[in-house]
């Protein structure tokens, strides 16, 4: 801890969000800074190998709808693989982001006002990255509209009984429910935008903050919304991560029908999404030199939801693996046994080393602040998070009931396609979001930079007496 | 500022002062409450909490939008669901009863978010009168770092625009300035 730090600390020993010394200005100018100025050589690097790993991607998926589903790795038994796999990861990583702004808001924690509008950002993209992979799956994306119960000739409704059914309504909720709660935080800070900008800028700024003037008539129904949808969103963000267990759970494969599902989908979920945070904020802060605004202090809180997240996963793999054994239900206890010492035991220990293993570091204060060991964890939890969720779905799969039936799945290019370009895809539009929108709540932040001013005694405790004319 | 038609602002008049940390705009918005003007108004760039209450400011209905939207939306999934599966077209899947209660349980609460979430959104907008481009921009920094005291010409029946202007110079303001349209 350097000097500069020990000094931020308030009477009860707890470190300030934020240097007491900067001023309400301060906040506006340094948060508008990256898109005010032109974007580095740093930005135009990550955004061209983005964009380029986009294109790919776009290319696969064109070339994929014409041949068919048949050029991925995918048949029979294994007919889901990469593509659900990487839907579940997405939608998992956006998890972290709604946590962030509703749970911990309706929480009071304060610390989430530095990082929300970026896992926010995370969110809504993550949830479009994944909602792409049910289309391609689907094989046939132009008759994706099948799934919306809508007045059709042949009079026939969707199935509500069934669990597809259900991720299209949680998904497309989700999504909807995200981008209101995103644009609600983002209108103060437009109008901060428009106030500091001029030409055709102030324009653009000027209609995306709607004509907001920060009124106190308008801040009173302000917080009050902004509240009703943290908590609407609180339930939601549980509900969407069960329903797409329940893909699985409702199904009657081995290691896919258990009712540990739900909670440990959602607790994954949450542990992806944070390290996925992690990962983008260490970059975020030192491209666009935030570190005054996502401090070490904010780093550590996050790191310490990766450790007790991860555990509440690890508890998970020991719970489904004993209750397997204790069953004593042959194709249940198959299945684990075979997860672990089959053939793709390899799938079941990156999973294990990486969510399980790799957390455990920070349990030591000089790890959970130190920026390459996080960076380091986030990405491992990244990696094993996606091959947990490649686990349960291919090695469920591939060796079910009749041995007569049992094969090994092999990725194709295209699959390998699909996965790097849906990471390029998620990067180019955060790296889109840092450039033209501010990524920290300007407006929230002002409120913990007052509560930091009182603390370190800057400012008197109480309001000044009344003066009478 | 583009000059386009409906981005021009209506004229108001007033007097405005400016503060530049909230507790200043909080001792002089109970100040002027306590002499007796209303419908004043304060731009801030956060939401000041307390300034409400010293401005006489009435607490949002935009609650009660999400809980009977969200109870109506709800209401509308499940009777979508009863009435598609059960009514209009039933057919037996995998020998579940027509009405399937608690399969209908997903699709019934995502309804209720869904429904409530976009018309809390909704409700903000209509309560705030947003989208509104002709309001005009009392000072640039009253979304960056000051906070402004409102007082439109004739708040209350005590207005008397002499003695508005000496009342707020006797507070701290850094600025009190005569709005005329």
């Amino acid at each position: 801890m350097s000097a500069n730090e020990t000094a931020m600390v308030n009477v009860t020993g707890e470190p300030l969000l934020i240097n007491p010394n900067k001023t309400f200005a301060d906040v506006n100018a340094e948060v508008a800074a990256p898109i005010e100025r032109k974007p580095g050589k740093l930005w135009w690097i990550f955004f061209g190998i983005s964009l380029l790993l986009t294109l790919q991607f776009a290319a696969e998926i064109t070339y994929q709808i014409i041949k068919g589903v048949g050029i991925w790795g995918l048949n029979h038994p294994v007919g889901w693989a990469v593509d659900i796999t990487s839907f579940v990861f997405w939608i998992g990583i956006g998890h972290a982001g709604t946590l962030i702004s509703a749970i911990l808001h309706l929480f009071r924690q304060r610390w989430r006002t530095a990082i929300n509008r970026s896992a926010e950002a995370m969110t809504i993209f993550a949830v479009m990255t994944a909602g792409l992979f049910p289309l391609i799956h689907t094989g046939r994306p132009w008759f994706a509209y099948w799934l919306v119960p809508y007045p059709n000739w042949r009079y026939l409704w969707v199935n509500f009984r069934s669990p597809l059914v259900w991720d299209v309504f949680a998904v497309s909720t989700y999504m909807t429910i995200s981008i209101c709660f995103w644009y609600t935080g983002l209108i103060p800070d437009f109008a901060s935008l428009r106030d500091r900008s001029t030409g055709w800028k102030r324009g653009i700024y000027s209609v995306l903050a709607l004509g907001w003037r920060g009124s106190e008539r308008h801040w009173q129904h302000y917080e009050r919304a902004y509240m009703m949808l943290a908590g609407l969103s609180t339930p939601l963000v549980l509900s969407v991560h069960s329903i797409v267990s329940f893909d699985f759970a409702t199904s009657i494969l081995p290691g896919w029908h258990t009712t540990i599902f739900p909670p440990y989908f959602v607790a994954g979920a949450i542990f992806s999404g944070f390290a996925m945070v992690v990962t983008l904020l260490v970059i975020l802060r030192k491209v666009f030199k935030m570190e005054e605004y996502i401090t070490m202090h904010h780093l550590e809180n996050m790191n310490k939801i990766i450790l007790v997240t991860g555990m509440m996963v690890g508890y998970a793999y020991a719970t489904e693996f004993f209750i397997a054994l204790y069953s004593g239900n042959a194709f249940e206890k198959f299945i684990f046994l075979n997860r672990a010492g089959g053939p793709f035991a390899w799938s079941y220990w990156i999973m294990v080393s990486c969510n399980v293993i790799a957390p455990q570091v920070f349990w030591f204060k000089r790890f959970r602040r130190s920026l390459v060991v996080m960076f380091i964890v986030s990405l491992l939890v990244n990696v094993g998070m996606w091959f947990e969720r490649f686990t349960i779905i291919v090695t469920s799969l591939h060796r079910d009931f009749i041995p007569v039936n049992w094969s090994y799945y092999k990725p194709t290019i295209f699959d390998i396609s699909v996965i790097v370009g849906s990471f390029g895809f998620f990067f180019m539009w955060f790296l889109l979001f840092c450039r033209f929108f501010p990524t920290i709540s300007m407006a929230e932040v002002k409120q913990v930079l007052w509560n930091s001013k009182k603390a370190a005694g800057k400012v008197p405790a109480t309001p000044p007496e009344k003066i009478h004319a | 500022m583009l000059e386009l038609p409906f981005l021009k602002p209506k004229p108001v008049r007033g007097i405005l002062a400016l503060y530049d940390s909230p507790d200043e705009i909080l001792t002089a918005a109970a100040l002027v409450t306590e002499h007796g003007f209303r419908n004043v108004d304060a731009y801030t760039p956060y939401p000041v909490h307390g300034l409400s209450e010293a401005l006489g400011i009435k607490k949002s209905w935009v609650p009660y939008v999400t809980l009977v939207m969200g109870l109506s939306g709800a209401a509308l999934g499940l009777t979508f669901e009863i009435w598609t599966s059960a009514y209009d077209w039933p057919i037996n899947v995998g020998g579940k009863p027509m009405i399937s209660l608690p399969a209908f349980i997903p699709v019934f609460f995502e309804s209720g978010v869904l429904i409530g979430g976009t018309m809390t959104l909704a409700a903000l907008l209509v309560a705030c009168g947003l989208p509104n481009f002709q309001v005009p921009i009392l000072d640039r920094d009253l979304t960056n770092d000051r906070f402004g005291l409102f007082l439109p010409e004739k708040a209350g029946p005590a207005w008397n625009e002499e003695r508005a202007i000496q009342l707020l110079r006797s507070t701290r303001a850094v600025d009190v300035r005569v709005i005329r349209g």
